[in-house]
């Protein structure tokens, strides 16, 4: 077991522990950051190096921007409105606390009951940008395009919905 | 290798791990943010100090140790890191841990009634941190990273007080400004990697600074018949004419002084904008690669000590035409950055090197000096309003008269051994004299306005209760600074005094131990260095005069009274307060193309590339139209019939519906649970 | 190295982590984000798998992850779009307090 995986699931770990509990959503939001860079790490760890920039890239650069700008845009104007309530715990969310906990014993379970596995090779494949890049333009240049279309789909949806309506905007 | 090499990072990590501990403790905690920030600096000034002992002790090639290792990996290479311990780190890591102590101490008082305290303390030791960081590293690309997070804190203390829109104002433009200068760094860095592969500075042999690179850098030629170690030189020396304000890019350093006082002594005085000439000092094996025995210099040598030249004397002018006291420092700075460049040029490292540590001592002196005025003079920054503060601020008067001779260059202080060396290097320069005059006018001028300056605060009598438009002072009269302030004034006044003698040209221990060597006794540079000498204490003592014949003879009492140059020549001393209007100049040519480049960028964004979007969505309209025609009349018939009997099975089920997303969520997650659970018994059965 | 078991738990922490914060947070955005983690610890799972995998060179996982993130940021992009648009409409992101899709 190496050190970097201790560190880089340790910050996962807590980010992401920190970022479902706190209870100023701007400081979820930092946590949530923090967590995903521990993600990235563990990517790193395993030697996917163009996933783990990647996922610094679009999770801790836009999705985390993405989430604040929201945050901001619906209940930025008023700070006290930000920080939720210190509330006891209702039925509801302890029910959801024990489906949660429930997931996580059978995952856990089954993850514990495989045998010990080490890798088929001891040094990881190259998957730096020039090998993901050629099997993108490759292998994968159908997906690729696919994504493509995706994409450009959900950013004029995005706009779309986001965009006032006729009647609200007057 | 000793202990204080391996661990040499921990001097920088230190002022970091101060910095972030303080960045999430609560805005009350006062005494504890400044207790971790000066407790951190104190420790790191211990280490520093280890540091120094460990190369004072060694010898010949261990004086240079660097400890490297690999960072990640990319692609086939590996970017490697590591910090490096040599005479010029220790030298200046001992300086700016000590400044920086004693600055953070005195901040404490001067910061103590405003509500950010907290804040402020996170930026220092986060400033410091990475300031040595710069110091450390073996790496450019470490240096790189830990110099923009110095321009950060840079931006963010002189915005400190972001309420004054000048201040916000101001800390943009020395962001913008510096960058500009940084993007040089960027290529210059780019280019050095692309050329050998490396940007270690050190690294047994096959470091970018070492003999094997050098030698090729030196060989080829690109443009202008350049050689490729000037050329990515001159890069670099645009980054670093940034960061220490050298003409053009030296519009943000004056500006600058909207921060707090402390902020413009750490900063903009002693360390940050050293760390442009340190760069230089750092990278001079490249800058003065291929000097062959024909030529002593090389063009990037030469581009230094021109616009170091040129920084000098125009700092220098300007700084005799201002009013306020910390503006007058500020060019007084600029002006002796541009000497340290000149020493850099002409005489290598341990010229450039000698006047940056005692410029140090001496011009963080004068600013916590000036600090202590305006703290005593309820925030008054303006020398027309001061006068008469030497009864009423007599340590302060002290500790700040021995930083303006040191700073002039009076024979003895420590500014006239370190001056007087660039100087002579200057003088024996042989492509040109033109250094030399300009410095030795530039000398003349210093002493000048530090006179004037003088006279203008602490002689004749106070004009302080007299009209004071900036009147938010309820109780008039001048008082002394706390303690805590005036104590590391008289700490600093000392070096500013005696710093000198380790560099005399008798007894050169500062250039020696820069050098590697150790330093012997002789009387006999004396002989060499003693007519220079004589000529450059005389041209001070005519500085002296003749400041002393406009302003001291009689006496300013009038607040509104001009200025003794202004009535003679109203032109030229307009000319100088404006700074040779080099701002407005800027406003008219590059602001303003930047103004204009974006609005044409903004109308082809409007109608050319916005009107193929709207011929396309018009297009998708028409199509659409057509859709909902068929849409309504053919296919909904049909399923107008199908939706009777959906509805009636619709409405039982809706019964489960709650409208609670939530809710739904937990079916998903319970349905996972038994789903996982099922798959596994089954596999084990 | 690190044994798979140890990814796979922490994959199995991470989606709880999300899940919990997905079923307990009122907040609509603090919902999507819990999400989000759900995805992410999915993600780490495809890595695994294809680091200790039989045949590593195809990078089949790690395609499979990289398309998993666009389509994931693509998610974001428009759940926080409609996140906009309930908020204009209700002017609350409470979800406890928006249950128009009630039957």
């Amino acid at each position: 077991m190496s050190l970097f995986f201790l560190i880089t699931a340790a910050i996962a770990i807590g980010g992401t522990l920190a970022a479902m509990t706190r209870r100023n959503p701007i400081h979820c939001i930092l946590s949530l950051a923090l967590g995903l860079v521990g993600v990235a790490g563990v990517y790193l760890a395993l030697g996917a190096q163009f996933v783990g920039f990647t996922q610094i890239l679009v999770y801790v650069g836009a999705v985390a921007i993405l989430a604040t700008f929201a945050l901001m845009m619906t209940q930025g104007h008023i700070v006290s409105a930000l920080i939720e309530p210190r509330r006891a715990f209702s039925r509801s969310s302890v029910s959801g606390f024990v489906t949660a906990a429930g997931v996580f014993s059978v995952l856990g379970w089954a993850a514990q009951s495989y045998r010990p596995l080490t890798p088929s090779t001891q040094q990881a494949p190259a998957a730096g940008a020039k090998e993901v890049g050629v099997a993108l333009m490759h292998t994968y240049v159908l997906p690729l395009e696919v994504i493509g279309v995706l994409l450009t789909a959900a950013l004029i949806g995005a706009v779309v919905i986001a965009l006032p309506s006729e009647e609200e905007r007057s | 290798m000793s202990w204080i090499v391996h661990n040499l990072w921990l001097v920088a990590a230190l002022p970091f791990a101060a910095g972030g501990v303080i960045s999430v403790m609560k805005q009350r905690q006062r005494t504890l943010a400044a207790g971790l920030a000066v407790g951190s600096m104190a420790l790191s000034f211990v280490l520093a100090l280890m540091a120094f002992v460990q190369v004072l002790t060694s010898h010949g090639e261990a004086t240079r140790q660097f400890s490297n290792f690999a960072w990640f990996q990319f692609g086939a290479e590996w970017v490697r890191l590591g910090w490096l311990l040599d005479p010029l780190t220790a030298v200046m890591l001992v300086m700016v841990t000590f400044v920086g102590l004693l600055i953070f101490i005195y901040s404490i008082g001067y910061m103590a009634e405003d509500e950010n305290f907290k804040r402020f303390f996170c930026f220092l030791a986060l400033f410091a941190g990475a300031m040595l960081g710069v110091l450390i590293a073996n790496n450019l690309l470490l240096l790189f990273m830990c110099w923009e997070i110095v321009g950060l804190t840079s931006y963010l203390l002189i915005g400190f007080w972001y309420e004054k829109p000048s201040a916000a104002a101001a800390a943009k433009k020395a962001f913008i400004v510096t960058r500009i200068g940084d993007l040089g760094l960027f290529l210059g860095m780019a280019w050095l990697y692309a050329q050998t592969g490396t940007l270690l500075f050190y690294d047994a042999g096959r470091g970018c600074l070492e003999a094997n690179a050098l030698t090729t850098l030196a060989m080829h030629t690109t443009v202008f018949g350049l050689t490729l170690s000037s050329a990515i030189g001159i890069l670099i020396f645009c980054g670093s004419a940034g960061k220490s304000g050298q003409v053009p890019l030296h519009v943000w350093l004056p500006d600058a002084m909207e921060g707090p006082t402390p902020v413009s002594a750490l900063i903009h005085a002693a360390t940050m904008v050293a760390a442009g000439v340190f760069l230089l000092a750092r990278v001079y094996p490249l800058l003065s690669a291929g000097v062959t025995h024909g030529m002593t210099t090389t063009v990037a040598l030469q581009v230094v000590t021109w616009v170091g030249a040129i920084t000098a004397l125009f700092g220098a002018l300007v700084a005799v035409a201002q009013w306020d006291i910390k503006r007058i420092l500020a060019y007084s700075t600029m002006s002796q950055l541009g000497y340290m460049m000149i020493g850099l040029g002409t005489g290598g490292v341990s010229v450039g090197m000698f006047h940056l540590i005692t410029h140090a001592f001496f011009k963080a002196l004068l600013f916590l000096g000036a600090g202590s005025v305006i703290h005593g003079c309820h925030g008054e920054q303006d020398i027309r309003f001061m006068g008469g503060l030497r009864k009423a601020m007599p340590v302060t008067f002290a500790a700040y008269s021995c930083g303006m001779l040191a700073l002039c260059g009076v024979p003895l202080f420590s500014g006239f051994w370190s001056k007087d060396e660039i100087l002579h290097s200057a003088f024996v320069w042989n492509l040109s004299r033109g250094p030399f005059y300009i410095g030795a006018i530039g000398a003349l001028l210093t002493a000048f306005y530090m006179t004037r300056q003088m006279i203008y605060v602490y002689a004749g009598t106070t004009r302080l209760a007299a009209e004071s438009t900036h009147g938010e002072h309820g109780h008039s009269g001048a008082h002394e600074s706390p303690k805590v302030m005036t104590v590391p004034l008289l700490i600093l006044a000392v070096p500013a005094v005696v710093l000198g003698f380790f560099g005399t040209p008798v007894w050169p221990w500062f250039q020696s131990f820069l050098e590697g060597d150790t330093a012997n006794v002789s009387f006999g540079a004396l002989g060499g260095a003693f007519p220079l000498m004589i000529v450059s204490s005389l041209i001070v003592f005519v500085g002296l005069g003749l400041g002393w014949l406009l302003y001291g003879r009689k006496l300013i009492v009038d607040v509104g009274a001009l200025d003794r140059i202004e009535s003679a020549q109203p032109g030229l001393f307009h000319l100088l307060s404006g700074a040779f209007y080099i701002n407005e100049l800027y406003a008219a040519t590059v602001v303003r193309f930047t103004l204009v480049a974006a609005s044409v960028s903004a109308w082809l964004d409007r109608w050319i590339f916005g009107g193929v979007v709207r011929a396309i969505s018009t297009i998708f309209v028409l199509f659409a139209k057509v859709d909902s025609f068929a849409d309504t009349h053919v296919v909904n018939r049909g399923f107008d019939a199908g939706c009777g009997s959906v509805s009636y099975g619709g409405s039982f089920l809706s019964k489960l519906q709650a409208g609670k997303v939530q809710r739904y969520l937990k079916f998903v997650g319970v349905a996972l649970f038994v789903a996982v659970a099922l798959l596994f018994w089954g596999g084990k059965a | 190295m690190t044994p798979l078991n140890l990814f796979l738990l922490l994959s199995a922490l991470l989606f709880s982590i999300g899940l919990a914060g997905a079923l307990t947070r009122r907040n609509a955005i603090l919902v999507l984000i819990g999400i989000e983690l759900m995805l992410n610890a999915a993600n780490i799972n495809l890595i695994a798998f294809w680091r200790f995998g039989p045949n590593p060179e195809a990078l089949t996982g790690v395609m499979f992850a990289i398309f998993s993130i666009s389509v994931a940021a693509a998610e974001a992009a428009v759940g926080l779009a409609i996140i906009l648009a309930v908020y204009r409409h209700n002017k609350t992101t409470n979800l406890n307090q928006i249950d128009t899709l009630k039957g």
